[in-house]
């Protein structure tokens, strides 16, 4: 097992004193308060049909009335009837895009007048990123991905200098969809830690009012620079009661009892091959998964040939050449892909950061365009734990 | 038995001068490597460094040589792809990258005052010539010392002369094997499990395997037959890597990360992930 | 008690054998020094002897016009030589020849095919372990087919 240390952000006790409340304009000043100290907002905002953690500078921005309905291929926006901000569940893409970007240059080369190589390290300063409405199942990915690249032997540049400055406001979750099931994962709907800020928006009257959790001294200090009110009791209870409320709304259920285990076992049962038939071999799946990670090292040679850089892109297990050696690819069959792909999300994760790769988010299932279940899946192999294809029994 | 280096290997590759070179058969070359900078890491028999191409590419190569002291590093190139093949072209003077080290070791640590069984079949005998090398320079600290070469042919030997020397010497036990005689040649034909029944097998010895996954599976198999144990088999396994530091995630068999986890791994650990087709 | 039973239940292709069964079987056999450069067996003759192995080495080949012999495998101290006197029409496959000098104990496969008929357990335990030594063969010989250490595939 790798070491595992997670990035331990201190967390104060939410005791009274340190929980306030907001109202929307509050939300304005919030923004405006990170600005000052030098960081890019990066927050929900509506795009193409579906919602996008982008730049914002005001509150206007992000995503009022808004809510969506989920469930395997299928993803809508929908009116809601209120003006809630924070009314949807997972977007499309997820946080990572912005800790850990889709195309990243590691190095570059050149030769010199007598045909020396040299290499040289790129490291554009790091942006400032303030992360507005970070789900809990979303703060749990990043902590995750914290495992495999910023507290791992060779914690990558990009994420660890971009994550060591990161300030974390999350939401706690109001509105799941039809594909969630963080509280199966342990993961949601309710974030403890990890974050400098929470808030839990409520809707008991017609403008939203946010209950605020401090916690880190960080977050303590941008609120220094907004108008805010303390909680009542009434308001702490309010916000608990809009998390136990969406804990009871969860769209699937995944049965994690000694999944590795399970996994492990069925590594030859007929149900890959069910699957098999019916993926695609897209990739969709680990694009929008919140904790997949692998990439492709790629060579870009500028126009003139006269350098050359070594990118690091996405990538992932599904393609066809990902497990290519001199000879061959070791994965030819959807079959073993797909394979890979789960047993190493709910199974051999573990062994390799200590934790599952799985966060219950259900983007997967939303964003595949054949609406395949991880879920529905180790469902049927846990039903039939031991089934071999072909076998008499 | 991952070593325990004192440095970690950079992510960005550092320059390194071609000192030397040496064609060993129609497709395989040895190369010499100085950095620029003078600079000279730590390297264990086993470990591998990603050597880079300009504007080709980087693939992960074995050190093929006795890693310890300060000489030039050993890296045994086969040409089979792109960026080898790019390799394969350069001379003294010429300039490429490495990063490294990286991967776990043979782990002679653990073999001190124990019998070796080292089995070599192909291109595997250049990762295992770095441990070969290095135990002829402390052979007091070992017992017996069985060597089997598997070659396609006897042309396609590498490390011919070596190899020659090795069989000379008193201290160590030396079998050469060829799929393919051609004429001329006076010596063993038939695969390396064939000569393991030969080959003095004590129970607690450490067996030493590397070649194309097939090869190495069949002898270990036949090692076990022998009376050796899973713990005290390994196998250096091969798959796919490009970052070499667990993140790019191709490396994957099973929950083994070959670049980190190995490509040195007990034959105990391997075996139930062999065992499944396309893991 | 034969002279010949106590080195051969050292060879490993006799391990194990029953001692009443390895008495009969010495009665066909005794010792034979081959030298250097010898052809022991040729493809087409009549296969009328079995030989187990105790030092040197011996070439099995197939002839082939306009070329020395190619050598398809060596055998060894330990290895046993020949085996189609057990099945008719009893006519040897390949060529062998003595690499260095070889010293065996050399069967007379009459007589080792009588002994065999007259005794059916004997007969199968001897059937078995030829079995075993043809499975071994077959099995290294499908390895070679598949030249590992060639070319990989698609380069």
């Amino acid at each position: 097992m790798r070491d595992s240390r997670t990035i331990r952000i201190a967390v104060m006790a939410v005791a009274s004193g340190t929980t306030m409340t907001l109202g929307v304009e509050g939300l304005d000043a919030l923004i405006t308060s990170l600005h000052e100290r030098g960081y890019t907002v990066i927050a929900p905002t509506v795009r193409d049909g579906s919602i996008g953690y982008e730049p914002v500078t005001t509150a206007e921005q992000l995503p009022r009335g808004v809510g969506d309905e989920q469930g395997p291929a299928h993803y809508r926006l929908r009116d809601r009837d209120d003006d809630a901000r924070f009314g949807f569940a997972t977007a499309p893409s997820s946080w990572k895009r912005h800790l850990y970007p889709p195309a990243t240059t590691l190095w570059r080369a050149h030769r010199d007048g007598d045909g020396m190589l040299l290499f040289e390290e790129t490291q554009a300063p790091p942006p400032r990123y303030a992360f507005l409405g970070v789900r809990a199942c979303e703060l749990a990915a990043i902590l995750i991905q914290d495992r495999v690249l910023a507290t791992s032997a060779y914690p990558d540049p990009t994420y660890a200098a971009r994550r060591r400055d990161l300030f974390i406001i999350a939401v706690q979750c109001g509105s799941p969809s039809g594909v969630c099931f963080c509280t199966s994962m342990g993961t949601g709907p309710r974030s403890n830690e990890g974050f400098d800020l929470a808030i839990t928006e409520l809707l008991e009257s017609s403008d939203p009012r946010y209950v605020v959790e401090i916690g880190t001294p960080a977050g303590q200090e941008v609120m220094e620079g907004v108008t805010s009110q303390t909680a009542t009791d009434r308001d702490r209870a309010a916000a608990i009661a809009v998390t136990e409320g969406s804990a009871r709304q969860m769209g699937r259920t995944m049965d994690t009892r000694e999944l590795p285990a399970l996994l492990h076992r069925n590594l030859e049962h007929p149900r890959w091959d069910d699957v098999a038939a019916r993926c695609l071999s897209c990739g969709n799946c680990t694009n929008a998964c919140p904790t997949c990670f692998c990439s492709d090292d790629i060579e870009v040679e500028a126009a003139d040939g006269a350098s050359t850089a070594r990118v690091r892109e996405w990538a992932s297990c599904f393609s066809r050449d990902f497990s290519y050696i001199h000879g061959g690819t070791v994965r030819q069959t959807t079959r073993s892909r797909y394979r890979q792909w789960m047993t190493h999300k709910l199974g051999t994760w573990w062994e390799q950061f200590g934790t599952s790769g799985c966060v219950g988010c259900g983007r997967c299932i939303a964003w595949c365009p054949v609406g395949i279940d991880i879920t529905e899946e180790a469902a049927v192999i846990r039903s039939t734990d031991g089934a071999r294809a072909g076998a008499s029994r | 038995m991952a070593a325990e280096l004192a440095a970690r290997a950079p992510l960005t590759p550092v320059t390194h001068r071609v000192v030397g070179r040496r064609d060993e058969t129609a497709d395989v070359v040895t190369l010499l490597l100085e950095a620029t900078d003078g600079s000279r890491l730590r390297y264990a028999a086993g470990q591998f460094n990603m050597l880079y191409a300009y504007a080709v590419g980087e693939v992960a190569i074995s050190i093929s040589a006795n890693p310890v002291g300060d000489g030039p590093i050993a890296h045994t190139v086969r040409n089979v792809g792109t960026v080898s093949r790019a390799l394969c072209e350069l001379h003294p003077g010429d300039s490429l990258g490495l990063r490294g080290p990286f991967g776990s070791d043979w782990g002679l640590d653990s073999a001190t005052g124990r019998d070796l069984v080292i089995v070599a079949g192909g291109i595997g005998l250049a990762p295992l010539r770095s441990v070969i090398t290095q135990v002829i320079s402390q052979r007091e600290h070992f017992g017996d010392v069985e060597i089997v070469i598997g070659t396609r042919t006897p042309e396609e030997l590498a490390f011919k002369e070596e190899v020659d020397a090795w069989r000379e010497r008193k201290d160590l036990s030396v079998h050469v094997t060829v799929d393919r005689a051609t004429p001329g040649w006076r010596g063993t034909v038939g695969v390396v499990t064939t000569v393991l029944p030969r080959v003095h097998c004590d129970p607690e010895a450490v067996a030493l395997i590397c070649g194309p996954e097939v090869m190495m599976r069949f002898t270990a198999l036949a090692l076990l037959e022998r009376g050796m144990q899973a713990a005290n088999i390994r196998v250096s396994m091969e798959r796919n890597m490009q970052c070499a530091v667990a993140q790019c995630g191709h490396c994957q068999l099973g929950s083994v990360f070959v670049c980190a986890d190995g490509p040195v791994l007990t034959w105990e650990r391997v075996e139930p992930l062999m065992a499944v087709r396309q893991l | 008690m034969n002279a010949l039973t106590d080195e051969l239940t050292a060879h490993r292709f006799f391990a194990n054998m029953d001692a009443a069964h390895l008495d009969v079987l010495t009665g066909c056999g005794r010792n034979v020094v081959i030298r250097a450069g010898t052809s022991i067996i040729r493809e087409g003759e009549p296969a009328d002897a079995f030989w187990a192995l105790r030092a040197g080495r011996v070439a099995l080949g197939v002839s082939v016009p306009g070329r020395e012999m190619p050598t398809l495998d060596t055998l060894h101290a330990g290895d046993v030589l020949g085996w189609a006197w057990l099945f008719p029409p009893y006519r040897w496959h390949f060529d062998a020849d003595a690499l260095d000098d070889v010293h065996a104990v050399v069967f007379d496969a009459v007589c080792l095919r009588g002994k065999c008929e007259a005794d059916p357990a004997l007969g199968f335990d001897l059937a078995k372990r030829v079995a075993g030594v043809l499975g071994d063969r077959l099995h290294a010989a499908r390895l070679r087919l598949l030249d590992i250490y060639g070319p990989p595939h698609g380069s």
